[in-house]
């Protein structure tokens, strides 16, 4: 058994795969709901980049640490636990949903399980996820924040400022870019000034490190790492690069990549390359692969039915849940 | 005439303003490769090339600075925010330099900027990116605003942006992008500063700007079959204000709505009901009746987006209050 395997115990590894094929599997079916008109507006799927968010958040704590990322946030929400359920019906926009259909694809929230968004305005939630940090030392806590963003993101003022407070006050904070290599129709060679994101952050005096965003078992051993530096006071930034299958969000023609390369980017697969290896070292069976998939099959089935039962917000929520 | 869309007629009026002045170049996010998010700039990439149609990263505070940058420098830049939702976070930029450095020079400085992209609510897009933001605008001296609601004055008035020698903020709309209308083929501009009256009416006067324009009218159609006629006034810029538009049309008729999509609390519509107020006191049969957007953010749900904004309902329902009656 190869070292990176021998080192987690096997229900481990079949959570990270659970987790990856939970997220596959509410996208894709997120997806067609879109098409059915269920969901509307903006509608980031998360397909290809799985492995980043469950390497990342299965090393978490969550009974102490945090997560806040962007709107294409429907993978954190679930790899942090939040129930399918309450993230589809948010999706349609009923009252069941996790933020009562106010907040709907972009804004899924669950502070029981830590996880605080799901924000839509780019680079916007780095700040805040230093200001969680800043709650965790300021209260004591061992806690560590991850705080995801994208490419795109890494071009806002938000981040560079936010790296130097992150240093200077020794926040408990990993900052993760997946760079998923667009952001919309831009490819980020043609506007980041490095061809490594990790190299800022000696800029700031932090320790920068990258990982395979297609590789589970990477982001989980990276991120583990940088987790247990942040939580002695050391911030630092991952980069895992990674890529999103879909357009960016629902209406996106895509012209602006070939066929050609999501193929490529498709054929390394995180979910099918982690599965195969999991069942070359002889952890996962045929049997057990295809129970995971019915069962996590069914729960997507009921999250779906779940939402179409639900009923809308009443009129009167218009004014509520906006102050104390 | 020809009928274009409004997206057609930013388009045209961007080509047209470039080819006659090669000081003027475009700049934002995912304006040149991907033609605009919202295809507003289609094409004028492969026409002026890359120095003149530039692409951004996603830093908004930089890019807009940038760009008053180059207009006290000789350019004339047209910044296209992707949504004003975005230009929150170039606000800096745009009130403490493009709106004073004219003043705090002592005149010596110009600053011929045009900022410009969608406005308000679409649809299904939640609190973050479905605000109108037009105050945040309209409050600061220095700035000129224009809120084009048809395809020809798209064209007419980013034109004279274009040419203004002061920043000048134009809004736009997601959903107005498709509408259509005639647009003259000779070149024209629009004034800013001058209102449009949209229709004309004898008992009551209905004020708004941009895309509420189309409930405005819809329901001074309902209006027409109940026998009220209803003069529309689109402002088309909101600073400077075309006060005596607004006073002629409200002496001639006594009563006034205002219909405006923004929050109700120093927006633009309170203020323009405050000016007929003040001005119109004497003739005024009822009080003005604003008809704003909820005071409340956007929510995800669309029956509830849909109940926070004006509609043609809630405009009869003020008309009917100024006019103190129960059957329109
Ligand atoms: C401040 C701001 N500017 C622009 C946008 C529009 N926008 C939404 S997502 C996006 C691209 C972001 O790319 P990236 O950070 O790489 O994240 P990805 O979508 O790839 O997950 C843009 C430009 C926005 N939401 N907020
Ligand atoms: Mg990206």
């Amino acid at each position: 058994m190869k070292a990176e395997f021998a080192h987690y115990k096997k229900e481990e590894l079949m959570r990270m795969l659970t987790i990856m094929q939970t997220i596959r599997t509410f996208e894709e079916k997120a997806g067609m709901m879109y098409g059915l008109r269920k969901i509307g507006g903006f509608c980031h799927l998360y397909t290809g980049q799985e492995a980043v968010a469950a390497g990342a958040i299965s090393s978490l704590d969550l009974s102490k640490d945090y997560v806040v990322t962007a709107y294409r946030d429907h993978g954190h929400a679930l790899a942090c636990g939040m129930d399918p359920k309450k993230a589809m019906a948010e999706l349609f926009g009923k009252v069941t949903g996790c933020s009562h259909g106010k907040g709907g694809s972009m804004h899924l929230f669950d502070v029981e399980h830590h996880f605080f968004g799901g924000n839509g305005i780019v680079g916007a939630q780095i700040p805040v996820a230093a200001g969680v940090a800043f709650a965790q030392q300021y209260q004591g806590s061992d806690g560590v924040t991850l705080c995801f963003f994208g490419d795109g993101a890494f071009h806002q003022g938000a981040v560079h400022e936010t790296f130097n407070l992150g240093k200077i006050w020794d926040l408990p904070i990993v900052f993760i870019i997946e760079n998923n290599q667009w952001g919309m129709g831009t490819n980020w060679k043609k506007v980041s000034a490095v061809d490594d994101f990790s190299v800022t952050a000696g800029a700031y005096g932090m320790k920068g490190s990258s990982c395979n965003g297609l590789d589970v078992l990477d982001v989980r051993a990276t991120i583990e790492k940088a987790v247990a530096e942040a939580r002695l006071g050391r911030p630092s930034l991952v980069e895992a690069r990674t890529y999103r299958y879909k357009g960016h969000s629902m209406s996106d023609p895509q012209k602006y990549r070939t066929r050609e390369e999501i193929d490529e980017y498709r054929k390394r697969d995180a979910i099918q390359s982690f599965r195969s290896r999991l069942s070359e070292e002889k952890i996962l069976s045929e049997e057990e692969w295809s129970a995971l998939t019915q069962r996590i099959n069914t729960q997507i089935e009921e999250a779906v039915a779940f939402a179409e039962e639900s009923p809308e917000p009443a009129l009167s929520e218009l004014y509520t849940d906006i102050y104390a | 005439m020809a009928e274009m869309t409004y997206r057609e007629a930013l388009n045209r009026a961007l080509d047209e303003e470039m080819a006659r002045d090669d000081r003027v170049f475009l700049i934002g996010e995912e304006v040149g490769e991907y033609d605009g998010a919202y295809k507003v700039s289609r094409g004028l990439l492969s026409k002026y090339g890359p120095k003149r149609v530039r692409d951004t990263p996603i830093s908004e505070l930089g890019f807009t600075g940038l760009g008053v940058g180059a207009a006290i420098a000789g350019l004339r830049p047209v910044v296209e925010w992707m949504t004003h939702n975005f230009a929150l976070l170039a606000l800096d930029q745009v009130v403490n330099n493009a709106a004073k450095l004219r003043q705090m020079s002592g005149g010596q400085l110009s600053v011929p900027i045009v900022f410009r992209g969608p406005n308000g609510p679409a649809e299904f897009l939640a609190a973050q990116h479905s605000q109108a933001l037009g105050s945040y605008w309209m409050h600061v001296p220095g700035l000129k605003v224009v809120a084009p609601a048809t395809p020809a004055d798209a064209y007419g008035l980013l034109k004279s942006a274009i040419r203004n020698d002061n920043p000048v903020v134009m809004l736009e709309a997601e959903l107005m992008y498709a509408w259509k209308g005639e647009v003259s083929e000779q070149e024209f501009l629009v004034p800013i500063g001058k209102a449009r009256i949209a229709r004309e009416g004898v008992d009551v006067t209905l004020i708004t700007y941009s895309k509420p324009i189309r409930v405005v009218e819809e329901a001074a159609d309902r209006l027409a079959e109940k026998g009220v006629q209803a003069e529309v006034i689109d402002l088309r810029s909101l600073r400077p204000l075309d006060e005596e538009t607004i006073v002629n049309s409200v002496r001639k008729t006594g009563r006034c709505v205002v219909v405006d999509e923004a929050w109700p609390l120093a927006s633009p519509g309170a203020t323009i009901a405050h000016l007929v107020d003040s001005r119109c006191f004497d003739v005024l049969d009822a009080p003005v009746e604003l008809v704003s957007g909820e005071d409340v953010p956007m929510p995800y749900n669309h029956t509830l987006e849909l109940a926070a904004q004006p509609s043609v309902e809630k405009v009869i329902a003020a008309v009917a209050k100024v006019l103190y009656r129960e059957d329109v």
